[in-house]
């Protein structure tokens, strides 16, 4: 459901969903809960890797596992390269194993990330899971 | 990048209220696009 919210014609808006700068992107779950948000500008490939995080925590949030673990997916098989690319692997992983509760899927993270995304701060996170 | 068509095919509500009730009952999402660009 796309909204459009400029400051001249919805200044209202603004304050309404807490919108402290443009361009802001706000992505709310069907119930109206902020789920993503996005502040500045960025290049193409990003914003739609962004824009495909954003839906993909919609996803995680109301706990379909199976629709998050694919949009995390899809961002890793379309914007491999991106700067959401890290994030999207773990909780690609994390998705998974909350479909699954098979933790193995987690201590595999660890090496994924050395081989992928090694400076990710999402590399760190997953070390707690090596085995 | 997106093609012409698929750009498009974006029809952009300017009630929120609207949006917001049209998303609960079509359990879609809802995108707000903040804005300050020139028209």
């Amino acid at each position: 459901m796309p909204l459009e919210a400029h400051i001249k014609e919805h200044p209202a808006y603004f304050h309404r969903f807490d919108a402290a700068w443009t361009p802001s992107v706000v992505i709310l779950d069907p119930k109206g809960v902020e789920r993503y948000r996005i502040e500045g500008y960025l290049p193409t490939d990003e914003f739609r890797a962004q824009l495909e995080m954003g839906l993909a925590r919609v996803a995680f949030m109301s706990k379909d596992w199976a629709t998050a673990e694919d949009r995390y997916t899809a961002v890793l098989n379309r914007f491999p390269n991106s700067k959401a690319a890290p994030e999207a692997l773990y909780w690609k992983g994390v998705s998974h194993y909350k479909a699954t509760n098979d933790h193995t899927v987690l201590g595999e993270l660890p090496d994924q990330f050395q081989e992928k995304y090694p400076d990710s701060i999402w590399a760190i996170k997953t070390e707690a899971w090596r085995h | 990048m997106f093609t012409e068509e698929e750009t498009m095919l974006v029809q952009w509500l300017t009630d929120a209220d609207a949006a917001l009730a049209e998303a609960k009952t079509s359990k879609q999402p809802v995108l707000i696009d903040f804005s300050a660009a020139p028209a």
